[in-house]
């Protein structure tokens, strides 16, 4: 029974985590063909192929795409922090609100996404809400193009992952102690002053955790650029897509995929690190 | 001369509870006063209040005669040693001790000349780049001193300074702490529960209960003549003895079976006398001031003993009893005990 428990975990990664890597890094490496799967494996006679992982390096489309996808990542996990720093603080503090707000940060969990990007799309496209509230306010004529732009890709990314960035600052905010803020208050630190310079240091672990937490899956994401974002937006999910179903070429979308892990795992291996340096 | 500190009918409720009612307390400058009292007294909403962290519902609180009313705590040239020490766990020592300084805008060179005055003066030499969690206890408490003093505030705070270190580490970290308060000429209030520490340390103690300031003096004339039931208990564990006062202004005490004098006729409506254990003797005594009673139990305490004694009338007294007299008697032994008029204290209420 034992031995069975401790098994199961590595079964677990096995078959979900180490079977299909190995697949993709394998696909990454074979031939594309014609046929169900599309792709010819190495060990069918023509070998490794290399120029896959060499179009990555080479065409300047799917580097673009790598890169913007880490961008837009980026400013995503940063916009997150902007909002999440100061909320996870002042839930933490909230006292007798303090579980109801907490619910409220996770409550979009329970409808589903994509209804929630539905809502979006109801509120920027150009008979949307929002520009049919700005009409009736006389603010505009023509309708504003919110919708399918960069800002409506960061508005719903950031909407998205959010409670991803708000957890780990409220827990390190609720323990914090508050009676160090008072030192600080009592050695002549305005309020502000003394969040600076001994709350907001205090949080850099959870911060960076949070950076990292949003960062990682907002690197692949696919569905919100593909509902919300520009068509120039073409970020590595919505290219692996591409390759995947519409040019049916498995080994440059299975290459992708592995081109993005090895990207992550930097920040994976930091947010690991993290994790243990952790108070 | 104005008193550093003056506080003035200052009432601070929490809900139907007054945690102050009503303290009116002066500190002169370079006077180290203790306020000593069990928990729930009010003495650490004192020191809050006069830190600036709660606002009192009434009364005035006055810092060289400035009405404080209003001052949030970043602006009050008054710094708090907190009872935790409060260190800040993301900064070195000497960023710890620098906080204030930087706070107020002083030059680097000023700041790191300060620094390291205070940590020289505090014996931190050495662990200026390490972090709080580094340090032992005593350490910390040094730190937290240092951090306060660095910025030469008008009045320091003290919250329970000694109460977080081990037993042989309080007395001399409390002989330093003097020194340190003489040196720096700044007025120290220091809140305690732990009598000792109030007696040895302070110019003047203040002693509260339930909101208020039931006694204060010199340490030695609030010991000897406390004034209330609550004093002489708390204070030196003294006994007391309840009785009805006679004519002639002595106390008929039915629980001891005898009656007690004073060195002058007791107050008129007194009820109750303390004698400090200390103050009675064993096989002394005749006539008034002297009493029959049994030996129920005998602790050694090393330069004396404690003895719990029962007297016929149903009362217990404790007396020490010096180990240069003797042994003490053994347990069930009756023994004749007295004490001088002179160690009678009247009790109010």
């Amino acid at each position: 029974m034992r031995i069975a428990l401790r098994l199961l975990p590595g079964l677990w990664l096995a078959l979900l985590v180490a079977a299909p890597l190995i697949l993709v890094g394998v696909m990454a490496l074979s031939w594309q063909a014609v046929g169900i799967p599309p792709y010819e494996p190495p060990w069918r006679g023509q070998g490794i192929n290399p120029d896959n992982l060499r179009l990555l390096l080479e065409d300047p489309h799917y580097r673009a795409s790598l890169i913007q996808s880490l961008t837009t990542a980026a400013a995503t996990a940063a916009l997150c922090l902007l909002l999440a720093a100061p909320m996870g603080v002042a839930i933490a503090r909230a006292g007798r609100l303090r579980n109801a707000l907490l619910a409220a940060v996770l409550l979009p969990f329970w409808t589903g996404f994509l209804i929630r990007l539905g809502a979006w799309i109801g509120l920027l496209r150009d008979e949307g809400w929002i520009n049919a509230a700005l009409r009736a306010l006389g603010l505009t004529e023509a309708p504003i193009p919110l919708l399918y732009t960069q800002g409506a890709l960061l508005v719903g990314m950031v909407h998205a992952y959010l409670p991803f960035a708000v957890l780990p600052v409220f827990a390190a905010a609720t323990r914090l102690d508050p009676v160090l803020e008072q030192a600080a208050a009592d050695l002549g630190a305005t309020p502000g002053r003394a969040f600076l310079t001994v709350t907001l240091p205090q949080l850099f672990p959870a911060l960076a955790a949070a950076f990292l937490l949003v960062f990682i899956p907002a690197a692949g994401e696919y569905v919100i650029p593909e509902l919300l974002g520009p068509p120039e937006a073409t970020l590595v999910g919505r290219v692996v897509f591409q390759e995947f179903f519409q040019n049916r070429d498995w080994p440059v979308a299975a290459a992708l995929a592995v081109a993005l892990l090895a990207l992550l795992l930097g920040p994976i291996l930091l947010f690991q690190r993290l994790g243990r340096a952790g108070p | 001369m104005t008193p550093r500190l003056s506080l003035q009918g200052v009432t601070r409720r929490f809900g139907p509870v007054a945690a102050l009612d009503g303290v009116t307390l002066d500190v002169a400058p370079g006077e180290f006063l203790a306020l000593l009292g069990g928990s729930g007294s009010g003495k650490s909403t004192l020191l809050r209040v006069v830190a600036g962290f709660e606002a009192p519902d009434a009364g005035a609180v006055r810092l060289d005669g400035a009405d404080l009313a209003g001052v949030p705590p970043h602006r009050r040239p008054v710094n708090m040693m907190f009872q935790s020490y409060a260190l800040f766990p993301h900064l070195s020592v000497a960023a710890n001790i620098g906080y204030g300084l930087r706070r107020e805008g002083r030059p680097r060179a000023e700041i790191a000349a300060r620094v390291a005055e205070a940590a020289a003066m505090l014996g931190l030499e050495g662990l200026e780049a390490r972090r709080p969690h580094a340090l032992s206890g005593g350490q910390r408490q040094r730190v937290a001193l240092a951090r306060a003093l660095v910025k030469r505030p008008r009045l320091l705070l003290l919250d329970e300074p000694l109460g977080a270190l081990d037993a042989g580490l309080r007395e001399r970290t409390g002989f330093e702490l003097r020194a340190i308060q003489r040196e720096s000429g700044a007025a120290f209030v220091m809140v305690t529960h732990d009598q000792a520490e109030a007696l040895a340390l302070a110019d003047r103690i203040a002693v509260m209960d339930r909101g208020r300031i039931v006694q204060s003096g010199a340490p030695r004339a609030v010991y000897d003549r406390p004034a209330t039931r609550f004093v002489a208990g708390f204070l030196g564990a003294a006994n007391v003895l309840d009785g009805a006062r006679t004519a002639d202004g002595a106390l008929l005490c039915p629980a001891a079976a005898c009656t007690i004098r004073a060195d002058r006729p007791l107050p008129e409506g007194t009820a109750a006398v303390a004698i400090r254990p200390e103050r009675i003797r064993l096989g002394a005594g005749t006539g008034d001031n002297a009493a029959e009673a049994v030996v129920e139990e005998a602790a050694f305490r090393g330069e004396s003993s404690t003895l719990l004694l029962r007297l016929p009338g149903g009362a217990s007294l404790r007396v020490l009893h010096p180990e240069e007299d003797g042994p003490p008697p053994p347990r069930g032994e009756a023994v004749r005990i007295g004490w001088d008029a002179a160690s009678v204290v009247p009790l109010a209420g």
